[in-house]
This record gives C-alpha cells, sequence and structure tokens, in this order.
C-alpha cells in the first residue's frame, strides 16, 4: 500500500510537470503574476489541464481494458489492438462517417462500441475453432482477423474518399484534446471503476468455465461484462484520442510478473502505472521535437513493441 | 498467361497505339517483376525455415527496406541521396538489409529451435517496431525531405520509377542466376536442416545465399510497388496446392505463373471493374489475411 502511494505520488507530480510544457508559454509564475489579460491560465484551463485529464483517464483504462482481455482469452498477449477490437471500433466510426455524419460524438460512440463488440465476438469465436491453443497463436489470429478488419474499413473509405479524415482519427494523439472534446472519457472511468468492483469475478472467470460455474458463478454473464467494458473503453479512446498500440498489453503484463495473477491487487496497480506510462511517453513526444510534436501512437509503437518483444523472448527463455 | 498479357495491353485501348502499347508495356514488366520476385523470395524463404506460413514481408522485411529508406534521408539528407547514383544506392541499401536480416535469420532460426509461432510473432512485432521508427523519422524530417521519401516510399501499381526497372531486371537476372546455380539443394533443404546436413549440403553457405537473394528480391519488389503483406502467401500456397509436390522444378514456376495471372489479372479487374476506384493491395490484405488465419488454425489443429 505504501508503495502504490509512492506511485501515485510520482505520477502526480509528472502529471503536474506535464502542464507546463508546451508551446505557449505557461510557467507559475506567469500563472501567478497575473499580468496581460490572464492568458497563461486560460491556456492552462482550455487546453493543458484537459489534455493531461485525458492522459490519465484514457491511460488509465485501455491498460485495464488490455487486463480484462488477457484474463477473458486466457492470454497474455491479448489486448484490444491485438485482437481486432480496435479495427472493428474504426469501423464504426467509419460507418458512421460514412452514413450519419451530423451524429453527436456520443452516438458515434454508440456506433463504434457495438462495431467493437461484435469484432470481439467473432475472435473469440474464432479461437474457439483452435482446439490446442498455443499461447503465441491467440495474438497472431487476432492481429491478422485486425488486418483483415481494417482491409475493408480500407477499401470502403478509399470509395468513399474518407481514407484522409479516417487516418487522422485513427493516429493516437493528444494534441486535439480540449475542453469539450475530452469529457466522454470519463465514461471508461466509471467502467473502469465497475471493472474494480467486479474483479473478483474476472479472476475467478479467468479459471475457466467450469471452474467458475462450479463456484455458482454465471461464466456467460461475468464473460459478457467483461467484454462490454473492453469494447466500450476501446470505442470512447479511438473516439477521442484514437488508437493507442500495445498499451493494453505492456502495462498489464509488468504488473503481473511483479504482482502475480490477484485482479483486485493487479488493477490499481495497473491504473497508476498506465497513466504514468501514458504521460511519460507523451512528455516524451512533446519535448524531443519542440516546438514540434510527435503522436503518442508513434512512441509508443516504439517503446511498447521494444517491450513487447522483450516479454515475448524472455517468456520463452523461461518456458524453454 | 499470355491471353492475360495480351487483354492487358489492349482492352479498351483507345488512341495512338504507339503510347498505349509502350505504356502499358512498362507496366506489365514492372507487374512481371514483382510477380516474379514475390513468388521466387516467399517460396524459398519458406524452404528455408521449413514452414508454409511464414513470409518475408510477414517477418518484416519490407518494414525493415522502408526504415533503410528513411534512415538515409534522415541522416544524409536527400540532397545527397539523390545525388547518389540509383543503382550504387540500390545496391547499398540491399547490402545493408542482408545484413540485418542475416543477424535476425541466424538469431531466429540458428542454434535452439524456437517455437514456429514466437519465430512469427516476432516477426511481426519487428514489422510494428520497424514502421513505427520510420514513422518517427518521417514526423521529425523537414516536409521537403518528407515529400521526396513519400515519392520514393509509396509508389503503387500504377507508378513506376523506370530508371528502377532497369537496374531491377539486371538485379533480378544476377539473383536468378545465382539461385540457378544452386537449384539442386532446394528439395534437399526442403527436408529441414538435419536431414540437409547429413545428406551433405554444405548447410549454412547455401542458406546464405539463398537469404541473399531473397532479402534482394524483397527489396526489389517493395523499391518497385511498396509493401504487400501477404501476396506471397497467397501465391505460394495455392501453388502447393495445385502442385500437390514437393519438387521445386514444379512449385517456382508454378507459383510464379500464379502471381503474375493474379497481379496482371488483378490489374485489369481493378482498372476496369472498380475503374482504378480501389488499390490491388487492400483486396490482398484482405484475402491473403483470411487465408493467414485459416492456414494457423489448420496448422495447429493437426
Amino acid at each position: 500500500m505504501k508503495r502504490l502511494t509512492l506511485a501515485i505520488f510520482v505520477i502526480a507530480i509528472f502529471a503536474v510537470l506535464s502542464l507546463f510544457i508546451g508551446v505557449s508559454d505557461v510557467t507559475p509564475q506567469t500563472l501567478l503574476s497575473n499580468s496581460e489579460d490572464g492568458r497563461a491560465l486560460q491556456v492552462l484551463l482550455i487546453s493543458r489541464i484537459p489534455r493531461t485529464l485525458a492522459i490519465i483517464l484514457s491511460g488509465a483504462s485501455m491498460a485495464i481494458a488490455g487486463l480484462i482481455m488477457q484474463i477473458l482469452a486466457r492470454n497474455n498477449f491479448v489486448e484490444p489492438s491485438t485482437a481486432g477490437t480496435v479495427e472493428s471500433a474504426s469501423m464504426g466510426i467509419l460507418f458512421v462517417t460514412a452514413f450519419a455524419p451530423g451524429m453527436p460524438l456520443f452516438g458515434k460512440m454508440l456506433v463504434a462500441t457495438i462495431f467493437a463488440l461484435a469484432g470481439t465476438a467473432l475472435f473469440l469465436r474464432i479461437l474457439q475453432q483452435i482446439p490446442l491453443r498455443s499461447v503465441l497463436i491467440v495474438p497472431l489470429v487476432g492481429m491478422m482477423l485486425g488486418g483483415v478488419i481494417s482491409a475493408i474499413t480500407t477499401f470502403f473509405a478509399y470509395r468513399l474518399e474518407l481514407l484522409q479524415s479516417l487516418n487522422a482519427w485513427m493516429m493516437g494523439s493528444f494534441a486535439g484534446v480540449l475542453r469539450g472534446r475530452y469529457e466522454l472519457l470519463w465514461i471508461s472511468l466509471i467502467l473502469t471503476l465497475i471493472a474494480y468492483i467486479a474483479a473478483d469475478q474476472f479472476t475467478v472467470a479467468g479459471m475457466g468455465q467450469d471452474f467458475t460455474t462450479n463456484l455458482g458463478m454465471n461464466y456467460n454473464r461475468v464473460m459478457t461484462l467483461g467484454l462490454i467494458i473492453v469494447s466500450m473503453v476501446t470505442a470512447v479512446n479511438v473516439v477521442t484520442v484514437g488508437m493507442i498500440p500495445f498499451l493494453g498489453l505492456v502495462v498489464p503484463n509488468v504488473v503481473r510478473l511483479t504482482f502475480g495473477d490477484n485482479v483486485r491487487l493487479a488493477v490499481p496497480w495497473i491504473a497508476v502505472l498506465g497513466t504514468g506510462f501514458v504521460l511519460i511517453c507523451d512528455m516524451i513526444g512533446r519535448i524531443i521535437n519542440f516546438p514540434y510534436e510527435i503522436p503518442i501512437s508513434v512512441v509508443i509503437g516504439v517503446i511498447g513493441s521494444f517491450i513487447f518483444l522483450y516479454l515475448l523472448l524472455r517468456r520463452n527463455a523461461r518456458v524453454a | 498467361m499470355i491471353g492475360v498479357v495480351i487483354l492487358f495491353m489492349t482492352l479498351d485501348a483507345k488512341g495512338s497505339w504507339d503510347f498505349v502499347l509502350r505504356f502499358r508495356g512498362t507496366k506489365v514488366i514492372a507487374l512481371t517483376l514483382v510477380a516474379y520476385a514475390i513468388a521466387v523470395s516467399t517460396v524459398l524463404f519458406q524452404t528455408i525455415s521449413n514452414n508454409r506460413i511464414l513470409t518475408p514481408s510477414i517477418m518484416g522485411f519490407d518494414a525493415l527496406y522502408i526504415l533503410i529508406q528513411t534512415t538515409l534521408i534522415f541522416t544524409v539528407g536527400s540532397q545527397r541521396v539523390v545525388t547518389i547514383d540509383p543503382r550504387i544506392r540500390f545496391g547499398m541499401e540491399i547490402i545493408l538489409m542482408v545484413v540485418f536480416a542475416g543477424i535476425l535469420y541466424r538469431w531466429l532460426f540458428g542454434g535452439t529451435r524456437r517455437s514456429l509461432h514466437l519465430v512469427m510473432l516476432v516477426g511481426i512485432i519487428f514489422g510494428v517496431l520497424f514502421r513505427s521508427i520510420s514513422g518517427f523519422m518521417q514526423r521529425i524530417i523537414d516536409p521537403n525531405e518528407f515529400a521526396i521519401l513519400q515519392d520514393m516510399l509509396f509508389a503503387s501499381f500504377n507508378s513506376f520509377d523506370r530508371e528502377l526497372l532497369a537496374v531491377s531486371v539486371v538485379l533480378i537476372v544476377g539473383v536468378s542466376v545465382m539461385l540457378w546455380r544452386i537449384r539442386h539443394t532446394f528439395d534437399v533443404l526442403a527436408l529441414g536442416r538435419d536431414m540437409a546436413i547429413n545428406l551433405g549440403v554444405n548447410y549454412y553457405q547455401t542458406v546464405s545465399i539463398i537469404l541473399i537473394g531473397v532479402t534482394a528480391l524483397v527489396a526489389i519488389s517493395t523499391a518497385l510497388v511498396g509493401p504487400v503483406t501477404f501476396f506471397g502467401l497467397l501465391v505460394a500456397n495455392l501453388a502447393y496446392q495445385i502442385v500437390g509436390s514437393h519438387k521445386h522444378v514444379w512449385i517456382l514456376p508454378c507459383a510464379i505463373l500464379l502471381a503474375m495471372l493474379s497481379l496482371i489479372g488483378g490489374q485489369i479487374i481493378v482498372e476496369r471493374v472498380f475503374s482504378f476506384n480501389t488499390s490491388l493491395s487492400i483486396i490482398v490484405e484482405f484475402l491473403g489475411g483470411i487465408m493467414f488465419i485459416f492456414l494457423l488454425i489448420r496448422e495447429s489443429s493437426r
């Protein structure tokens, strides 16, 4: 508990630091000096604070979505971007953009959620067809399914001349986050809290259908709850900030390597470290090419694939 | 095959024959080269790595090519890159790629046996990594440089670099001669590493030669049309199905023919039926992805 408090404290410092990074001159001095027209305060309220809040919310929720997914698929290498969930959500966005471009953001999110649910269900369905599951075949199938789904999406986007706007949607970045454009992410906070309350049920469901039923729990209901949480979190994140690869894979795995499989214990850590990971990657993206910005999906793509490779090879070394 | 080529050359041809033939002629040559390069590289890569699911592009080879291109522009600058003779540049890029691919390959397949699934997953992640690093540099690069880079990287089935075409022909002939001289070892290598060594093949030397050839072919096809992840997987596996034998004498020509048929035929369909409204590589990605999942499931249920 002490360590967790310490971690939260460190991350909070980073969060405050991230408020002061940017082109516009926002420092404690300019805020306090109260000179001019209070421009620094405006930048802080309209842009910087929403951005940092968005980072915290999506970092924590995506990492937890990854954890739930790993429990449901009973596989450590699964997360929304290696199971076709993200691609399905983006297909949903294309669908709305093509047929109902005027729909409010919340409606778009709902459509994206329905697509994400369908895509994830399809993924789990295909997994049932694989009799002797190798641990590694599961993410392979998921990534390929994602490829097929995004090929369909690209096909129609190309025909409808929406490719460019779709790419802009999908590129994960917090650069466009302003007050009024991130609030949907609070939904994912609610979902994350539900996941925390149901944590023990997920732990049990992770033991398998027979075991769960023996303990008198409704396996299918737990599975459905998990799927809905994962799909909604993914959809909300894709709609507001775009796609952030590997986040849900790297963070839960690192935490579980240290803390074991107890979900209730792991959830707060995953939320905190997920936030920290995204915060730091976002700061790197903002600083490295100052005053220009590198989208977070690119930064996490590089760092995340390194960590994923490490996890893969380390794991194998241990098994062999 | 000839029929398809004639169809491609003449269908809907209006106006000056002179222009049509020259314009479509280069296209046919380029498509043929690409088909040949992808088919041969995929089949041989599958032979030496002893499987039917892995292909050079799934292992991230063409992402590597893009990374090398990007790094070159990023570090040297487009001004100087453009002044280098394209033949020398191409040669240098291929050497770099062969070195990287060789290290990757040795590490993955040499020494301890690793599971096929692990190798595949590592390859895919390497692909993601290479693409992310390229994307990273493309973000930092000067916009003018980026425009030049984009020209170099995002060639499609509709625009070819004429100069590269000549270099590619020369290279492909060279690689083919090199591979032709060791053609007898292909069938033996397909039996697996231990068996091949037992049967008296100089395993490491032969595999290295093939790997160099494969890498060069991947570089050529990527340079001409950009990455096409699943095309090789599709034609190679179709060829195995059709031929029903393990002999490379039959598999290789069959795969090459299939590749040419589907590329040129596909281009006709894309140009005439969809009237350029979609890109061939999207369709390939769609079909190939489904095929990949199917192969994976079949493989693991055996």
